[in-house]
């Protein structure tokens, strides 16, 4: 018998051999208290875990996600005299993120790197907090509030040594453009006196993009229509590290935050001009800004141009005649 | 998560079978949709440090009682009275609650110098424990320090040396209890209280008594009046027990009552599914189910009960409090009713139950037909507060190997119980009348209770008296997977299979009744509406 059709077989076995069902008028229970932020992640750093996790991330994640996504960096050069641990703080668009971020950092960054993850999102089941725990090292972060467990943990992480990738725009961008940066990195910074690197991740959302939520639909659709295909394209993409930062004397949070997110801004503009006209802007404080234009959603989008491989402009659209 | 309370289930199209203890072993039974399902409310937590709340109760007691340091002095008597081994169920892991609280009550009484210390236990009419079965309650600290010495004994209802009368209630009830604890400057007593019927006055005016004494509440009449033994101001045994606990203190015994609550955890890990809904069992507990109920099959009946017979439940202490009698027992009744206490809204047509391998008489012993009965009708019916569970008239369906089988030195009386009294009448008060006297006397049966490990002559009848109140109240008693002429000889109809019982049961209440399963374990009460 095959391994599939046992499955199945086991899986139409009545109770007590296969699961019980649930009485209708029994309402099933939420959430435990092991899984979200309850979610207990200090396996995930134990030695034989960070091994396992290090020969995973080195030959399957890192080959995969230069295939997906080959990629360029910009900025090693400002990691090589940075003491760990240190902050990653980038902006994100994308699912592929963070393992581009992981597998683009420096060897004796890569494996002793935890990725602060949205509990609500990525710690709502077990076997997601499984998954990522193990794959990403990811802990669960409260996204939509300031809460103090996950600020202490965050910080104990870090006072241990474990560097920290954070996306302080706290969720993928909704339409390609930068959000407002939350001050978590920047808190986190000033508490436990660790340099924030800023990161720019470019070209991530045309990997793999933000897709609209669920129930959306086309409009004048029935709702009912095929969706899109969800899978990954590939797409070149450039990481670029920026110099890291540390808080001024007597710089609070909330500006120390805007400075990284400035210090993202002129990565992002670098990686589209080059260093010197981004410096130059930055300087004259002209860097355009990240969060594009103050305007309606379609020209919010156009401004962000063309994906790198469509057809524009001088290309035709269509296949050449007579050739 | 915080422990969940009680509640009714009704059976829809989706609800799983549900588990039924059926003696040393289980089985699950789908119920008709439209049943209901009782279930207790999860255990609640222990208290977080034992030996300092039992120390707390000894220090803060309630109603007029003085802290426990402040009642011994150097010269005085002192005897520390405890439950047997009919408490807890089954069997808590060491260390008992009564280890717990009489070492605790030792130091003090070390510390004020009081040399006369006797402990005695509480067995009324029971069997004597074993050796084994004290060390296990009292621990071995405890025993090594008195049994030698003498003064760790067990109260004998039938030596007249060392009872004495201390006189008649109000309605003319002889008051006899153990003489060394009539004449003690105080009488300490440690109780277990798993379920609401137990402590209270009754602890010392039964566990202490002799069959003199006993038998004024011990009988059918006082029984089938009793609605129930879980209800304590509607229960006719605990308005006599309160009676005669109110003369002894009258006599001027000093008693400074110590009660213990358990919270419900019943079963240890590997026996854990048995406490679970159905519908939550997860693979593990399919798979404990599975892998024991096969082997179980296989199991020759004596290992099966020594199997069952030496789980040790996980019980926890949920809380303790001491000082006078009546003042702790309210309190101990809260406790326990918070922990058991489930809402159920009306009576049923027909009420079924799984019954397990083990009652409060026979602990490390066999399940006979008569402690079959008496735990389906004595106790399980009688775990109401309202009214009964099943209407007036109505069936009761039970679920039981009902094995024609009893332990010859710990059930001697009721072995000739169920052949000479039984096929006579399966009536309590004509047995009472005709029976009781000669069972009770029997020199034979005295001499084994006295010397060896035997129950009183008389225990049997007791049991049967236990089920007074659901025979004169039911139409009709079915045992499922009973050994069928045991179950005839109790007067009881027995059927192969739950279908069979279902259908047998029409014939009493009609076609389409309605059904409520009581779900053990964990215990529960039902406070019916």
């Amino acid at each position: 018998m095959r391994s599939t059709e046992l499955l199945r077989r086991v899986g139409r076995a009545r109770f007590p051999l296969g699961a019980p069902s649930w009485p209708t008028s029994v309402p099933r229970p939420g959430p435990g208290r092991r899984i979200g932020l309850d979610y207990d992640h200090e396996w995930s750093r134990s030695y034989p875990v960070r091994l396992a996790r290090a020969v995973v991330v080195d030959n399957v994640t890192r080959p995969l996600a230069h295939l997906v996504a080959p990629t360029t960096l910009l900025g090693e050069e400002h990691l090589r005299h940075v003491e760990s641990p240190v902050i990653f703080a980038a902006n994100h668009a994308s699912h592929v993120d963070t393992p581009l971020l992981l597998t683009a950092l420096p060897v004796r960054f890569r494996h002793r790197t935890a990725v602060a993850a949205a509990a609500d999102y990525f710690f709502d089941t077990t076997w997601k907090s499984v998954l990522w725990s193990f794959s990403l090292a990811a802990i669960p972060i409260e996204r939509s509030r300031v809460n103090r467990r996950s600020a202490d943990m965050a910080a104990d992480l870090l006072e241990d040594g474990w560097n920290l990738v954070i996306f302080p725009e706290g969720g993928r961008s909704p339409d390609g453009w930068a959000q407002p940066f939350r001050g978590g990195a920047a808190y986190l910074a000033r508490r436990t006196g660790r340099p924030v690197v800023p990161v720019y991740l470019h070209g991530t959302r045309h990997v793999l993009p933000k897709r609209a939520d669920k129930g959306s639909r086309a409009p004048g659709g029935s709702g009912t229509e095929q969706r899109a295909r969800r899978g990954p394209r590939r797409s070149p993409v450039t990481v670029a590290f920026g110099r890291p930062l540390v808080p001024d004397e007597g710089e609070d949070a909330r500006r120390f935050s805007a400075r990284v997110e400035r210090a993202v801004a002129v990565l992002g503009d670098e990686v589209r001009t080059d260093w010197w006209t981004a410096r130059r802007l930055a300087a004259s404080g002209e860097s355009p800004s990240p969060h594009g234009p103050e305007a309606s959603p379609w020209r919010r989008a156009w401004a962000l141009g063309p994906r790198p491989d469509e057809t524009r402009g001088d290309e035709p659209a269509w296949p050449r005649q007579g050739r | 998560m915080s422990p969940r309370p009680g509640f009714v289930l009704e059976v829809d199209r989706s609800t799983p079978p549900i588990l039924f203890w059926h003696g040393e072993g289980y089985r699950l039974e789908r119920l008709p949709e439209g049943s209901r399902v009782v279930y207790a409310p999860e255990p609640l937590p222990s208290v977080d440090d034992p030996v300092a709340a039992v120390r707390h109760a000894l220090l803060h007691p309630l109603g007029d009682a003085e802290p426990l340091p402040a009642l011994l002095r150097p010269g005085m008597r002192l005897t520390i009275c405890f439950d047997d081994i009919s408490l807890p169920l089954p069997p808590m892991v060491a260390p008992d609650n009564r280890q717990l609280v009489i070492e605790e009550v030792l130091d003090m009484a070390a510390a004020a110098g009081v040399d006369d210390v006797r402990l005695i236990a509480a067995l009324a009419l029971h069997r004597r424990m074993t050796e084994e079965e004290l060390r296990h309650a009292l621990g071995d600290r405890v025993y090594d320090a008195f049994a030698p010495h003498g003064l760790l004994t067990q109260h004998d209802a039938e030596d007249a040396q060392d009872l004495v009368h201390l006189g008649q209630t109000e309605l003319g009830e002889d008051v006899e209890i153990n003489k060394r604890t009539a004449e003690s400057d105080l009488l300490v007593y440690v109780n277990i209280n798993l379920v609401a019927m137990d402590g209270g006055h009754k602890s010392v005016a039964t566990g202490l008594a002799s069959y003199r004494s006993l038998r004024h509440h011990h009988n059918p009449e006082t029984m089938v009046h009793s609605r129930s033994f879980m209800d304590a101001p509607a229960s006719e045994l605990h308005s006599s027990n309160w009676r005669m606990g109110r003369l002894i203190a009258a006599s001027g015994v000093k008693v400074f009552q110590i009660e213990t609550t358990l919270n419900t955890n019943t079963f240890p890990p590997a026996f854990e599914f048995l406490q679970r809904r159905e519908w939550e069992w997860s693979l593990r507990d399919r798979a404990a189910y599975l892998a024991s109920t096969t082997a179980l099959r296989r199991t020759p009946d004596r290992l099966k009960q020594q199997i069952f017979h030496s789980i040790k439940s996980p019980h926890a202490l949920r809380s303790v409090q001491a000082g006078e009698v009546e003042a702790v027992h309210d309190v101990t009744t809260s406790h326990i009713w918070e922990q058991q206490g489930v809402a159920v809204a009306g009576q049923t047509d027909i009420l079924t139950m799984g019954l397990p391998y083990i009652c409060p008489y026979n602990v490390n012993s066999i399940m006979n037909p008569i402690l079959v009965a008496c735990t389906g009708l004595g106790y399980f019916f009688n775990m109401y507060r309202g009214q009964p569970l099943v209407r007036e008239g109505g069936v009761v369906i039970m679920s039981h190997p009902t094995p024609w089988a009893f332990h010859p030195s710990h059930h001697p009386s009721y072995i000739d119980f169920f052949e000479q009294v039984l096929t006579e009448t399966t009536d309590p008060v004509e047995m009472h009348k005709s029976f009781e006297e000669s069972f009770a006397t029997d020199p034979w049966y005295i001499h084994l209770y006295r010397t060896g490990h035997a129950y009183h002559g008389v225990h049997p009848f007791y049991m049967w008296y236990w089920c007074a109140h659901a025979l004169a109240h039911l139409g009709r008693v079915i045992v499922v997977g009973g050994d069928p002429a045991a179950v005839r000889r109790l007067g009881f109809s027995p059927a192969s299979s739950m279908d069979d019982a279902l259908e047998m049961a029409s014939d009493v209440v009609g076609p389409s009744p309605t059904l409520t399963h009581f779900h053990v374990p964990p215990l529960l009460l039902a406070d019916v509406r």
